[in-house]
């Protein structure tokens, strides 16, 4: 049983999907109630299953738990397993599937498809964060463009065809480096094994792919072939998560994506692009990366500074939030390559912790698109009159957003902060400022939605959330306050892998420094 | 002595006697009244055959002093041939009835072409090569032309009835000269020859040849009819011009390749590999542009032609184990392509406006709305055959990709890959109709019964093929030892 936990995990949904496509017949009221009864039923199952999952892990064991291999087709191998910096991302993504689900109660447009392309997206968003074999990453990491492109361009706003489109060739473009980085990786060390190999196997973490210098087109490339495939990584990733400057595609796909595709976009799908700076980028081009961190600051640094200040001229709000999103993803990258415990672990609080927070506020973004039909800030003010229960809620996650300590918010910037000032001061004083900014944008959304008397014709018979939207929201406010204030919950079981991580990352430099030395 | 011979070819014999007798009987009866019958029985024949051969062949032999070949290569490649005809003559039963064109000479036709086909992959001879390849080119001018009374037809049937007899006559002066420079038309004989001696007359005769058959299989440069055929022929013919044709030319490739020329590799490798990468580049990019999808479906089968003879190229460089592993690449990038193809098309005979066939892609719009579970199924055969996974589209791109790196042909590998993504917008695109597109004068989509489950069965082969790929690895990999070792 434990052993086949992660395949019930990863194919629960998928399960559940399948059925919905073969036996639910009709588009009446009643098919349409038990699609959406089916995929809540369903993604509640996945998430009890992952709960298990996290119960039996043994957070002090810094390799890969409940590794699952068979003989797959073409000499591949299904190899799935999580460790301490997987197993929360599927945590994250099954706490927040049903509640997604249930978010898109409401939806009237073809509903069956609508749930079934979220239950097949949740099983290749889980696939992603336990696939321990390259191809395997490779194909659930592309195949989750699919249903996205059809959520946002079927159930999206004016605008969407145009935004599904930016975001799949964006994130197809730069996964195809990735693939010719992948083909190379798999010739240089003969595997496409990950993790977990079973004894005496090579496997792509510990094979030290070289580095030496040499000459391309020209070029003197320092770090040789590490850096060219760290290169064609970051391209993939980098859009994934995304960083300035490749951080255009996200506002639109936001602004036009149905609230629920928002969220997930937000809170998981962004993510993937950080786990796979973990899982590949430092560890197996350690000399890369190491050469490269300054890049990555600065880059981190400049979303940081210059979203915030982009976020601040928004005049719709998703569009707000998304780029708030892209700065919080820059206190991310720069933890990740800080590369010290402070900075790793904060950077995935940060993830889990905006997993949570950008869910909500999009979710109550949501909310009030779902009684006026307008994301512009301009159409609302004053709704504390009106709707006191969503003014509390939409409080607390823009405090949450800006980091008021407490909140789960304030962890993953303080320490990722604390992570970079020991590498880089400079840096460390932009990411700090960068908390400024988020003050600044999120508390003048608040206030010109919330705040004020209410004037407007068109809000004076806005109704305040229903119980089901109360009961949406309540997971999401306790988990942001449970980590905030007790962070180790996270960290603990993080911990061991990051520390794993990191030893390895440093004991890499030195020697191949050394290596270096000698040619 | 010849008794042996003849039980060898046992198969095309049945076949050709077949299509005598069926030609007879429909002459003599109620001609195109027995049309009908004479689809289903002869779709029934041709699975038939299949089951016996799939699953009675075995071991290799020859015939006729190693002029006919059984061996597991060709049971493979004929297996594929066999079920592939038998599911286009089944879908485009309903077509051709219902816009008045089915005549009882079509079936007959068809199982000509079929035993053209079964010939040219059991070839051990340049002889026997040239005969089925030109029994089965004959028969598909034919089918080409069939609908009499429309221009478009007539010029698809001419246009490839000229341009493939150049291709044939390209094809005889280079085997006129490997003959010349040889002194033996047997396959064997030639690559004994070989062995002692490689003339530049001979080269000549292999790049010649090859240049025949890359026309075949509608390799870049050689491609130039493609488009027109495709467009001008009636579609259940295009149909089946996209499926078992294009297996038989690629075994016939690999078989000469291998059986006569397999001591110089190196010399045909740097061709088949060039074609691959002028064929996947041009069936990209030229692709779209594409406003008809029958236009498309002629690009989308040069490109992956290209795909396919990744694999073949790849066997070229490395041990004969990585050999192996290409040619096994390309017979499942063959097998999983003609699937494709059958969906597809399955779906393309059912599209109509006001009663007359239509092939637009801007018909497309907003299917989903009017028959959504078609549109999956369509939605999934073009992600399948952009390469996305986790549709087996994918695990065919992946295997050829795979032996051509692990051929040390990284080159190659990359170049594929690059070429799947600009081939990847235009699948986009046909999906965007489909999803996205405004509702102005859709097309109907009227299947048959047959079409419908046909393109129902390879919308669930496209993802339950990823479990285990139906288990094809296994004969696909005899096959490909048969061919190499």
């Amino acid at each position: 049983m434990a052993q086949q936990l992660l395949n019930i995990i990863l194919f629960l949904p998928l399960v559940a999907a399948l059925i919905m496509a073969l036996f639910l017949r009709g588009d009446d009221e009643a098919a349409r109630g038990n699609a959406k009864y089916l995929a809540l039923f369903a993604t509640i199952a996945t998430f009890l299953a992952s709960l298990f999952l996290l119960a039996e892990f043994d957070p002090s064991n810094p390799d890969f738990q409940f590794v699952t291999e068979r003989d797959w087709i073409l000499g591949l191998k299904w190899r799935l397993g999580v460790d301490g910096i997987s197993i929360l991302f599927v945590m994250l993504t099954t706490f927040l599937m049903p509640l997604v689900i249930w978010s898109a109660w409401d939806v009237t447009k073809r509903v069956k498809e609508y749930m079934i392309a979220f239950l097949i997206l949740e099983t290749l968003m889980i696939g992603v964060f336990c696939a321990l074999d390259l191809v395997m990453f490779y194909l659930f990491f592309e195949a989750g463009l699919i249903p996205m492109f059809l959520i946002i361009g079927v159930w999206g706003g004016v605008n969407r065809i145009y935004a599904a489109f930016k975001f799949f060739l964006y994130t197809f473009l730069g996964s195809v480096l990735m693939l010719v980085a992948m083909i190379f990786m798999y010739m240089d060390a003969g595997t496409t094994c990950i993790g977990a190999c079973g004894e005496g196997q090579v496997s792509l973490l510990t094979h030290t792919f070289s580095f030496e210098a040499f000459d391309l087109l020209g070029i003197h490339v320092v770090g040789g072939v590490q850096t060219l495939l760290f290169l064609a990584f970051f391209a993939s990733f980098a859009v994934k998560m995304p960083m300035w400057p490749v951080h255009t595609w996200l506002p639109d796909a936001h602004v036009q994506a149905p609230t629920a595709g928002s969220v997930i976009l937000a809170a998981v799908m962004l993510k993937m692009g950080g786990y796979g700076f973990l899982r590949f980028s430092l560890p197996m081009f350690p000399v890369a990366s190491d050469l490269l961190a300054p890049l990555v600051y600065w880059m981190s640094a400049i979303a940081v500074v210059y979203t915030s200040l982009v976020a601040l001229v928004q005049s719709d709000m998703k569009k707000l939030i998304a780029y708030s999103s892209v700065a919080h993803m820059g206190y991310v990258t720069m933890g990740i390559f800080a590369m010290n415990q402070q900075g790793v672990d904060g950077a995935i609080f940060q993830m889990i912790s905006h997993g949570f927070i950008s869910g909500a506020l999009f979710l109550c973004v949501g909310v009030i698109y779902d009684r006026m039909h307008t994301r512009e800030i301009d159409a609302y003010g004053g709704l504390v009159n009106r709707m006191p229960a969503y003014a509390m809620v939409f409080m607390f996650f823009t405090m949450a957003n800006v980091g008021l300590p407490g909140t789960s918010g304030f962890v993953g910037e303080f320490l990722t902060i604390m992570g970079i000032y020991q590498v880089n001061t400079w840096i460390a004083f932009f990411a700090a400022s960068g908390v400024i900014f988020s003050a600044s944008y999120a508390l003048w959304l608040y206030r010109r939605v919330v705040f004020g008397t209410l004037t407007k014709d068109s809000l004076k018979l806005i109704t305040d959330m229903t119980a089901r939207e109360k009961l949406i929201f309540a997971p999401l406010v306790a988990m942001t306050l449970f980590l905030g204030i007790y962070p180790s919950a996270v960290t603990d079981i993080i911990g061991p892998s990051v520390t794993h991580l990191i030893e390895n990352y440093r004991a890499a430099l030195p020697v191949l420094a050394e290596q270096a030395a000698m040619h | 002595m010849t008794a042996v011979d003849f039980n060898t070819v046992l198969p095309e014999v049945i076949l050709a006697l077949y299509a005598m007798a069926a030609l007879m009987f429909g002459v003599y009866t109620g001609k195109d009244k027995v049309a009908v019958p004479l689809v289903w029985a002869t779709a029934g024949l041709f699975v038939a055959l299949a089951l016996w051969i799939g699953l009675g062949g075995e071991g290799s032999r020859t015939a006729f002093h190693g002029m006919f070949n059984d061996d597991p290569f060709a049971r493979f490649a004929k297996v594929t041939i066999l079920v592939s005809s038998a599911a286009v003559l089944v879908m485009s039963q309903d077509y051709m009835q219902r816009y008045n064109m089915l005549r009882f000479e079509y079936p007959v036709i068809v199982t000509l072409a079929v035993t053209g086909m079964m010939m040219m992959v059991s070839a051990g001879d340049l002889m026997a090569l040239y005969m089925g390849l030109e029994l089965q080119s004959l028969a598909l001018y034919v089918t080409a032309a069939m609908r009499r009374d429309s221009a478009k037809s007539s010029e698809a049937g001419l246009k490839y009835f000229v341009l493939g007899s150049l291709s044939s006559g390209m094809l005889l002066f280079g085997a006129s000269l490997v003959y010349g420079f040889t002194g033996t038309t047997q396959f064997d004989g030639i690559f004994a020859a070989l062995q002692a001696d490689v003339s530049l007359g001979l080269l000549f005769g292999l790049v010649f040849m090859l240049a025949g058959l890359a026309f075949k299989i509608s390799a870049a440069p050689f491609h130039m009819w493609t488009p027109d055929v495709y467009e001008g022929s009636p579609t259940p013919v295009t149909a089946f011009f996209a499926t078992a044709p294009k297996v038989a030319a690629m075994a016939l490739i690999a078989r000469l390749a291998w059986d006569a020329f397999g001591s110089i590799p190196a010399q045909w490798g740097q061709v088949l590999a060039a074609l691959s990468v002028l064929s996947m580049y041009l069936g990209a990019i030229a692709a779209i542009g594409q406003k008809d999808i029958k236009r498309l479906m002629a690009y989308s089968s040069i490109a992956h032609m290209g795909y396919a003879l990744i694999g073949l190229a790849a066997a070229t460089t490395g041990t004969a184990d990585q050999a192996v592993q290409g040619v096994q690449a390309m017979l499942i990038y063959m097998v999983i392509y003609v699937t494709m193809g059958v969906g597809s098309f399955a779906f393309i005979l059912g599209m109509e406006r006001n009663g007359r066939p239509v092939t637009d892609i801007a018909s497309l719009k907003m299917l989903s709305k009017t028959e959504p579970l078609k549109a999956l199924a369509l939605l999934m055969l073009f992600f399948s055959l952009a390469g996305v996974p986790p549709f087996i589209g994918f695990y065919a791109k992946f295997a050829v990709l795979k032996a051509a790196v692990d051929a040390g042909m990284v080159w190659l590998a990359v170049a594929g890959g690059i070429a799947s993504v600009i081939g990847a917008f235009y699948y986009l695109r046909v999906v965007y109709f489909i999803y996205f597109g405004d509702t102005e004068d859709p097309a109907e989509s009227r299947m048959s019964a047959v079409q419908w489950v046909l393109m129902m069965a390879v919308a669930a082969i496209l993802v339950l093929g990823a479990i285990n790929l139906f288990g094809i690895e296994e004969p696909a990999l005899t096959a490909a030892k048969a061919l190499v070792l």
